[in-house]
């Protein structure tokens, strides 16, 4: 027990100090930075508390592909060199208390609501899926996702899907001046476009390119 | 202290939750910040939802965070793509620069 606290708390405050990193450090790389750096600890979190496949879906797909994305966007907006202030200007700075406020109000609410739980004793009723200890946790995950839920899990493809066509249609341009290989116009050469047969007259030539 | 129970992790959730609207809130930078902050948000969802899973012994709360993974990948996806097409026609995406809606 003592250990779990240990590993608990070391990687709770790395989460929040990066986390509060994420949104006050002011180059934009380090953001991204200290944003893989929260996903890492807190998927080590899930792996200690017996997630451990969601802790490794976690690792893949967000070290892997979301938090690459938004490395590759950085770099290809160049907005790296942007350092800016967090306070820009002063006048234009009226809404930072107000942020505070609200910001601290929804803290509060979600630690009245973390100590209101324990008051209901019925929560803890057994329900439908209930956790096996004899298989894995990503057995029974598999288990209940490819049979109970397997129509969410379908829709959650269809999400995925329209995504990447949406992203696609967005970012899609069409340049001018880009020399294209057109496969009509090279299947319907004849060969008469192509040679022509000449009668070279002698010691004359023949003007190539007119 | 030495008893890490539920508490605690709705609390590290609360608290990571919280610094993302804060960074919401409070951004003067661009939209890529903003649209970690929302990752943020929905890191502290997932957390909520993985411990009470494991504490109350039910596996419903891991196979949609599951689901919500899928979606927060979805989102980085479509909302990148809009700040590329936007940094394309307008030259900028700093926050205070985007004003076109005079909000």
């Amino acid at each position: 027990m003592m250990a779990h606290a240990i590993f608990f708390y070391a990687f709770s405050i790395i989460a929040v100090i990066s986390a509060i990193m994420v949104t006050v450090s002011k180059n934009t790389v380090h953001s991204v930075f200290f944003l893989i750096l929260d996903f890492i600890s807190i998927s080590c979190l899930f792996i200690m508390i017996g997630a451990e496949f969601l802790g490794m879906i976690m690792l893949i797909v967000y070290v892997g592909a979301v938090a690459v994305l938004f490395l590759f966007v950085v770099m290809m907006l160049n907005v790296a060199q942007q350092k800016n202030q967090w306070f820009i200007s002063k006048e234009n700075s009226g809404h930072i208390p107000i942020g505070l406020i609200i910001s601290t109000i929804i803290f509060f609410e979600l630690i009245i609501v973390v100590g209101g739980w324990k008051y209901k004793p019925e929560l803890l009723s057994p329900t439908i899926s209930q956790v096996s200890n004899e298989i894995s946790n990503t057995h029974s995950l598999g288990q209940v996702l490819y049979t109970d839920y397997i129509h969410i899990f379908q829709i959650s493809g269809m999400v995925l899907l329209i995504a990447m066509i949406g992203a696609i249609v967005l970012t899609f341009r069409q340049r001018e001046g880009v020399k294209k290989q057109s496969y009509l116009k090279q299947i319907s050469r004849e060969r008469s476009d192509g040679i022509e047969v000449l009668e070279v007259a002698s010691n004359k030539g023949v003007k190539i390119d007119d | 202290m030495t008893d890490i129970g539920l508490g605690h992790y709705l609390t590290l959730g609360a608290v990571i939750f919280s610094i993302g609207v804060i960074g919401i809130f409070l951004n003067r930078k661009n939209i890529i910040v903003i649209l970690m902050s929302i990752e943020l948000i929905l890191l502290a969802v997932n957390i909520n939802l993985v411990s009470f899973s494991i504490y109350l012994d039910d596996l419903t709360g891991q196979v949609f965070t599951l689901f919500i993974l899928t979606v927060a990948a979805a989102e980085a996806a479509i909302g990148l793509a809009i700040i590329v097409v936007y940094y394309r026609n307008a030259g900028t995406i700093r926050v205070e620069e985007i004003d076109n809606l005079k909000g």
